[in-house]
């Protein structure tokens, strides 16, 4: 029988009037690794703040080893051997390896004897756990993954028993997963004991023996990762049963109605970020672009969408060049050509987040009837249309007067797509559809997409997300340092060939 | 010869004009440094000179007056601390604020003490500092350079202008080469590293802030109870401001901040020199214009030849917890 090393125990914490954790109950066994799954917002990474003493709970307890703990700050945590690796890096970028591991456990006022002991116990850790860290390496100079380990390492030189690790793989590229996970799987043969948090049904599967559920602050349920699947787990997450590969029927291709020719583009500070671009969109298809995060994605959507000028190359429609270096449509004629955007950044480019949702509906398209006459809008017209719109799209709550932050992620995306489908483009950029939304909102949202695309519009997808990419493309193209460095037909490739190609690596 | 001694007393003078620079830029760098703006300096600066030549006067010794202004700034620096790290306020306004504030506080308090409205009693030779000539200074003399240069250049400035320089390497060393500085300089980048080290974001802010407020007095006193003899209205004239300017040109770095320390006190110094002399084809330079030297020389430097300045990233951000 193994003996839990962790246990909380009726653990209730509220932020104003929200209630983000109701109750909690939850075992975590010694030399385990044990996930936590919920979607956004269901109160698991306010939990996990709570047992490492960021937050404060408002009632319950917390035992490690069976003693009860009374965690008031990181720093009592830390000592009672709980390590936490946060979804955002807690480093001082300027900073090399060693200064940020040993702030605030330099165990000296003036450095000296006690350095070199630190610097000699992180060589053995990194060793035992094949980190393969440069202790002397700047953080700004080192990539996200290794950034990743120098957390890990940071908690393990901290004497973390049991460490905690917030959505560790968002920010990652598959290969570093695998790294990532060799890492934790050695962590637990050495004893440690590992918390996992994600909202990815794929990594709970692969690595964890046990798997907790929550839902809305509450603990749903306990399973053993064997005797469970990823379809019980959606369903236990979202709270009704949900499609997690949409189903799709053959594309029908048409005509090719969207290129891009040797395209290059400059970003803010005059460097190339995409460079000699081609590809070209048929009819009634989903041309995927995959990619690790700054590889050029973003500037690429910027410029096919108008809002960055290019600096070669050109863009065509309907074999009719609408952009190259001279001549330059902004976003208001492209519209006009039949092109519709989804940004990638919805709260910056997509939303004025502080106006109404109804603003937002009509927001690009406000100076055409029927929303408004002679440059005046009308008001009746616009909410009329908001209800429908908004009914329609499954946005919730379905207050048109509401403003737009107060809607959730998944509902403000929905809000931007219903805008910007509803004009029947004949072509549609994406950008990160489906970032920081619930499942059950992504089913939602990839349906649209897959519906968009059998009504024969042409549809570039730019995400991050690998599974998306894959569950949704009829054909992908991978992008890697501003060119496309591979592209595949979407029938029988696996994730490990594009992981490849995102890497840089072919 | 003439030119000879023109340079020496140039650079004495450079050395001399630089000192409340450089207490004020090694203030400003503790409080920077840890991610709260020092735009307050020139205010503080007034302040502990006002307290410094009230408190001497009133208590005959320069030392409670230097001990009193120490006080004052502190409680300033507290002040700047509260609205503006306990209570997330707008760090420049809240400086602002107090550089207002003392202008019009120093003056009016000197009115209703001493009925002369913004001036100070003249302190007697008791209750002033005095300059100190070092040991040797006078055998020296006779041997060549080396003995200029010590007993002229070095020797014969007031204690302030020596804690001044020895101030910086221990400055260096403490931000550097100490754990207390590894947590100043990690709580001015990411402030959220340092709290989830499980180390108060705020009680290292104040400790820097408390640091800033008694290096900032020696600035203060300097002026009042050293090289003069009184305080009078808005003497700091704009030097927080320069010294700010210089630990922004130095990038935040003690030792780079002190050579643009020296640099200002240099051109402060050729000012005072050139002012009334006649040179070839110019002739008489406004004195106007020559004041302005310095100032001229500020705007040129931050604008064209810092570079990249990088400041520390969380200056200026309110720390607020986030999950």
């Amino acid at each position: 029988m193994v003996s839990p090393i962790l246990e909380l125990s009726n653990i209730n914490k509220s932020f104003g009037h929200v209630q983000a954790n109701k109750d909690i109950n939850l075992q975590i066994n010694k030399a385990t690794i044990h996930g936590i799954i919920g979607e956004n917002g269901a109160g698991k990474s306010t939990l996990m703040s709570i047992v490492y003493g960021f937050y404060q709970a408002d009632s319950g307890t917390i035992s490690i080893h069976g003693n009860k703990l009374n965690l008031k700050s990181p720093r009592d945590s830390i000592e009672n051997g709980i390590g936490m690796v946060h979804q955002h890096f807690m480093l001082v970028e300027n900073f090399s390896v060693l200064e940020n591991i040993i702030l605030g456990f330099e165990g000296e006022f003036i450095f000296g004897k006690k350095l070199e002991e630190a610097k000699e116990k992180l060589s053995k850790l990194c060793d035992i756990y094949k980190l393969n860290i440069d202790l002397n390496s700047i953080i700004s100079d080192l990539s996200v993954g290794f950034r990743q380990r120098v957390e890990i390492l940071k908690a393990l030189y901290r004497g973390a028993e049991v460490l905690i690790l917030d959505e560790p793989t968002g920010v990652l590229t598959p290969q570093e997963v695998d790294e990532l996970f060799k890492i934790l799987r050695s962590l637990k043969e050495e004893g440690k004991t590992i918390v996992l948090i994600t909202h990815k049904l794929n990594e709970i599967m692969s690595l964890t023996s046990e798997v907790t559920v929550m839902r809305q602050g509450t603990v749903v349920g306990h399973k053993k990762t064997q005797s469970t699947n990823k379809e019980e787990l959606a369903e236990m997450m979202v709270g009704r049963s949900v499609l997690l590969r949409i189903k799709k029927n053959e594309s029908k291709k048409g005509e090719i109605i969207f290129k891009v020719k040797n395209l290059q583009v400059k970003d803010d500070l005059g460097v190339l970020r995409v460079k000699n671009v081609n590809f070209e969109i048929h009819e009634g298809e989903i041309l995927g672009l995959a990619g690790v995060t700054g590889n050029g994605q973003t500037e690429l959507l910027e410029a096919l969408s108008g809002i960055r000028k290019i600096e070669s190359g050109e863009i065509q429609i309907f074999n009719q060049t609408v952009s190259d270096q001279n001549n330059f449509l902004n976003p208001k004629d492209l519209k006009e050509k039949g092109l519709a955007h989804v940004p990638e950044d919805r709260q910056r480019m997509g939303l004025i987040t502080d106006f109404k949702a109804h603003e937002n509906l009509i927001f690009g398209y406000h100076h055409q009837p029927p929303f408004s006459r002679s440059s005046v809008l009308i008001e009746d017209k616009i909410l009329d249309y908001s209800q429908k719109v908004m009914q329609d799209y499954d946005v919730r709550p379905q207050a048109p007067e509401l403003i737009t932050s107060n809607f959730s992620g998944g509902n403000q995306q929905k809000i931007i797509l219903s805008r910007e489908l509803n004009k029947n483009p004949k072509i549609l950029l994406v950008g990160q559809p489906t970032r920081g939304v619930d499942i059950g909102a992504i089913e939602f949202i990839h349906q649209r997409l897959i519906d968009m695309r059998d009504k024969g519009v042409a549809i570039l997808l730019v995400s991050v997300e690998l599974e998306e990419v894959l569950s949704l493309s009829d054909r992908i193209v991978v992008m890697f340092d501003g060119k496309i460095v591979g592209e595949k037909n979407n029938q029988g490739v696996t994730d490990r060939e594009i992981g490849l190609l995102m890497a840089g690596i072919s | 010869m003439e030119f000879i001694s023109d340079i020496v007393s140039l650079l004495s003078a450079t050395l001399r004009i630089s000192t409340p620079l450089i207490f004020a830029a090694m203030a400003g760098l503790f409080a920077e440094r840890s991610g709260v703006i020092d735009f307050g300096l020139e205010g503080k600066m007034l302040a502990a000179a006002f307290v410094a030549a009230t408190g001497s006067y009133f208590l005959g010794s320069p030392w409670f007056g230097l001990l009193l202004a120490i006080v004052a700034c502190v409680s300033l620096s507290l002040l700047h601390g509260f609205a503006s790290v306990t209570h997330k306020g707008d760090q420049v306004v809240s400086c602002v604020a107090i550089n207002i504030l003392m202008i019009g506080l120093t003056t009016a308090l000197a009115a209703a003490w001493f009925g002369q409205e913004g001036l100070t009693p003249t302190l007697n030779d008791e209750q002033r500092f005095f300059e100190i000539t070092l040991p040797f200074a006078d055998a020296l003399r006779p041997v060549p350079i080396i003995g200029t240069i010590y007993s002229e250049i070095i020797s014969g400035h007031y204690i302030f202008v020596y804690i001044a320089y020895t101030l910086v390497p221990i400055v260096y060393w403490i931000v550097f080469k100490t754990s207390f500085g590894l947590r100043l300089r990690a709580v001015g980048e990411n402030p959220s590293a340092v709290d989830t080290a499980g180390i108060g974001v705020y009680s290292m802010r104040y400790k820097a802030l408390m640091i800033n407020g008694v290096l900032v007095a020696f600035a203060g006193a300097y002026l009042s109870t050293a090289i003069n003899a009184n305080f009078f209205r808005e003497m700091s004239a704009g030097r927080g401001y320069l010294a700010l300017a210089a630990l922004i040109f130095g990038k935040w770095h003690p030792k780079t901040a002190l050579l643009a320390c020296l640099l200002f006190g240099f051109t402060d110094a050729l000012q005072i020199r050139l002012q009334g002399v006649e040179l070839p084809i110019i002739g008489v330079i406004p004195v106007q214009f020559i004041q302005a030297l310095p100032y001229i020389l500020t705007v040129i430097l931050l604008a064209g030849f810092v570079g990249k300045a990088i400041a520390p990233r969380a200056i200026g951000q309110p720390y607020i917890k986030e999950g």
